[in-house]
């Protein structure tokens, strides 16, 4: 077992017990610390993989703004433990038991698939790298990524409008 | 590594959002399960990009960009993931400001 592996089997166990520990944790400011924890194990996945641009755009993205909005608004709503609405167990235990009965068909449906012997490269090839990815961004998407620009100009309006007070 | 690891994790991911989902009732805490399986997805996408890579790349040609759109696909998902983020939780905020909680079992109507 060479370092890589024991690199995958790291992160991904960090990512598995992070996501574990969003949905159990009793306090939201505790689940987003998780999901922040969850959010870097999966950049260290993409580090792996080579796919540095991804790797630093979902830290700043996902771990920087998204998690940081979350916390905010959580501690603006001045939620704790005491607050937290609680659903019935029995709804817990069925809510639980569906969600592994879609893993069990999922992994059952997946588990020969015909990619079976493929595998995905690690640490090596360049078409993560920013170079190849903006290339490919400013002329084949530049459709795409200036839509997306007016979808995150709607979704400011959309913001401002809806958040603001009667 | 092999592509079924990473397709079994992001599965694992993914129910653990649908889970999470299921049984919770706070909606800050729902919006980051789903965040949660937009993350389980993207990981998917970009190690089938490296798949794809390794494909033509051990089919012959050494400077082929095969997979890039995976990626650029991931990079979409964020720029949407983000809109919505900022959509979403200016729709709590709203809600909070309404009836002061942020149970969802108060909004099984749509209104109150």
């Amino acid at each position: 077992m060479n370092i890589t592996q024991i690199l995958f089997w790291l992160l991904s166990v960090m990512a598995l017990f992070g996501a574990m520990m969003v949905i159990t944790s009793k306090n939201p400011v505790y689940s987003v610390l998780w999901l922040i924890l969850t959010f870097f194990s999966i950049s260290g996945h993409y580090i792996l993989l080579n796919a540095q641009f991804l790797a630093i755009v979902n830290i700043i993205v996902y771990a920087g703004a998204i998690m940081v909005l979350f916390l905010f608004v959580i501690m603006l709503m001045n939620l704790n433990k005491n607050t937290e609405p609680q659903k019935h167990r029995w709804v817990k235990f069925i809510g639980a038991i569906a969600g592994g009965c879609l893993l069990l068909v999922l992994v059952a449906a997946l588990r020969n698939t015909e990619v079976k012997g493929q595998s995905a490269l690690l640490n090596q090839g360049n078409i993560g790298l920013i170079q190849n990815l903006g290339k490919e961004l400013f002329s084949t998407y530049v459709v795409p990524f200036e839509i997306s620009s007016i979808l995150f100009l709607s979704a400011m309006v959309g913001a401002v409008v809806i958040g603001r007070k009667e | 590594m092999p592509i079924n690891y990473y397709i079994f994790l992001s599965i694992a991911l993914f129910c653990i959002g649908i889970t999470g989902v299921l049984t919770r009732r706070n909606a800050i805490i729902i919006f980051m399960c789903i965040e949660l399986m937009l993350n389980a997805v993207n990981l998917l996408l970009v190690a089938f990009s490296k798949m794809h890579f390794r494909v033509a790349a051990e089919a012959g040609n050494i400077n082929t960009t095969a997979g890039t759109d995976g990626q650029l696909f991931v990079f979409f998902i964020m720029v949407v993931a983000a809109a919505e983020v900022s959509v979403g939780l200016a729709i709590i905020v709203m809600m909070y400001r309404n009836i002061h909680s942020v149970d969802v079992n108060f909004l099984n109507r749509l209104k109150h």
